[in-house]
């Protein structure tokens, strides 16, 4: 038996967690944008950069307006506890994005690859993506990220051991392909960018273990001490390649690196780097159940 | 550093005074135009964008666009990559006398010959800065292949005060989205080399 459950009331609430992933950065990554700002100097092309960055994400809150175009592909991380059906909680998220569409929160961006039609309303197949797993909590969590195309564009997979970067399958060898990427990005991804990585898995989960990283503060600390140290020198060797922001050059290339690992098959060693812009827009919202 | 500010449609002395690290504040007419409207310009070579394009500025931007009361409103748009028109863009300039391309990251050779054999610039834009852009449209004048291509690829006639941009490539053969992947380039093979000595 599935518990009592407003269901119009969770779409509404949903409605506005797109909208506020939308048009409210995260007070952490505002932060470090500023910090970022800060260590240019006056009328270089990176501090023209920054300011306009950090201009139009206080213009997007106050207006309650999407802070880019690029919406990106609506994907929702889903905890629910036994009773609720999971069923529901797709159709809710499915006519929240569809709401928040029609109310320009969302760019419509749901292309069908063969005829080139878009649907209109953000829902085709495949999108909305829905993760769901199920916990011991009586409340619905849902984490939001948009992320744009050009970030998802520039996002890689590598394959160790890989003889054009001469890398193992090491330590070593993960940081050369994060310095790869971020190379090949150059500006593309809309660099400072957040470069979430997945060290295993197999080329699905790989992928989604490096994207899941997207949702971490960038002040926290990896509770693994070796992914830990990896994560603070790749930090300061891809800033030291001044592609700046914007790749307009500049002291600022990532504001983070963020890892995690998945269980690999002996054959296989992947390493997938999932490159967020600056604009990570990420939100989570928490629905209390009512209880008969 | 200098800021001009330049009114559309442009000539070729206001292109040739223009070098890259320039600020450039952009008034008039300005179309987007993303992967599908490159190509539908490039196969179809339609005629009815002609006057509109011809030493005016295309705009690689897929906006959000509401209708309100029967009117376009921009709400908001950023510039989109516009390394993946490389392939159609030098066609472009050449075919419509495109004298401005706004966008980000840049473009490669192609597109950097075409400018300086038809007098015309990149011009770069911020990426996610999409408020700041869309506040500088004073309206919506007109839109093509709407429903063919839907929201995001139509081609947006725009009427923009103001526009903020960066020179990034110049009619003279310079490009700072060139000058930075080198000097990326290098500062990683020394890194590298003193990893490999020490």
């Amino acid at each position: 038996m599935n518990i009592p459950f407003n269901e119009k009331a969770f779409t509404i609430e949903l409605a506005d967690c797109i909208r506020q992933a939308s048009c409210e950065l995260p007070d952490d990554i505002e932060q470090s944008l500023r910090d970022a700002l800060s260590k240019e100097e006056k009328q270089s092309t990176a501090h023209t950069v920054l300011e306009t960055i950090t201009q139009n994400i206080v213009l997007a809150r106050e207006k309650s307006r999407p802070l880019c175009q690029d919406t990106g592909l609506p994907a929702f991380y889903i905890s629910y506890p036994r009773k609720v059906s999971p069923d529901m909680i797709k159709r809710s998220i499915e006519n929240a994005l569809v709401i928040a569409t029609e109310k320009g929160y969302l760019r419509p961006n749901a292309v069908d690859p063969i005829t080139g039609k878009n649907s209109g309303n953000n829902l085709g197949e495949g999108i909305p993506a829905l993760d769901f797993s199920e916990w011991d909590k009586s409340e619905i969590s849902v984490k939001c990220l948009l992320k744009g195309g050009g970030s998802e564009n520039v996002s890689a997979q590598y394959s160790l051991p890989s003889v054009e970067l001469s890398a193992g399958r090491d330590i070593k060898g993960v940081e050369a392909c994060v310095i790869d990427a971020v190379m090949k990005a150059q500006g593309n991804g809309c660099a400072p960018g957040i470069i979430g990585v997945g060290i295993g898995g197999d080329r699905i989960s790989g992928y989604e273990t490096a994207k899941k990283q997207l949702f971490r503060k960038l002040d926290d600390h990896n509770e693994d001490p070796k992914l830990n140290e990896l994560e603070q020198t790749l930090i300061k060797k891809l800033n030291q390649l001044e592609i700046g922001p914007m790749g307009l050059g500049g002291k600022t290339t990532v504001l983070g690196v963020k890892i995690g690992k998945a269980h690999r098959l002996p054959a296989s060693y992947f390493v997938s780097i999932a490159y967020m812009c600056w604009a990570c827009r990420r939100k989570e919202l928490h629905f209390l159940l009512e209880h008969e | 550093m200098k800021t001009k500010k330049l009114q559309l449609p442009l000539s070729i002395k206001d292109i040739s005074d223009l070098h890259i690290g320039d600020r450039v504040l952009l008034s008039g007419i300005i179309v987007t135009g993303r992967d599908m409207a490159h190509r539908w310009l490039v196969d179809e070579k339609p005629d009815e964008v002609r006057d509109t394009l011809y030493q005016g500025a295309i705009y690689h931007c897929g906006p959000i666009m509401l209708k309100e009361n029967d009117q376009w409103s921009c709400k908001a748009a950023g510039p989109t990559t516009s390394i993946r028109e490389e392939p159609y863009l030098a066609d472009v300039i050449q075919e419509y006398g495109l004298r401005c391309i706004i966008g980000k990251g840049g473009m490669g050779e192609k597109t950097q010959e075409a400018l300086i054999k038809h007098h015309a610039v990149y011009l770069f834009a911020v990426g996610g800065a999409a408020v700041i852009y869309a506040d500088t449209v004073e309206s919506v004048e007109h839109v093509y292949q709407l429903n063919e291509f839907g929201v995001p690829e139509a081609l947006w006639v725009l009427k923009v005060k103001d526009f903020p941009t960066i020179v990034s490539m110049d009619c003279h053969g310079n490009s700072l989205h060139r000058n930075v992947e080198k000097k990326s380039k290098d500062l990683l093979i020394s890194a590298l080399q003193n990893f490999t000595s020490g």
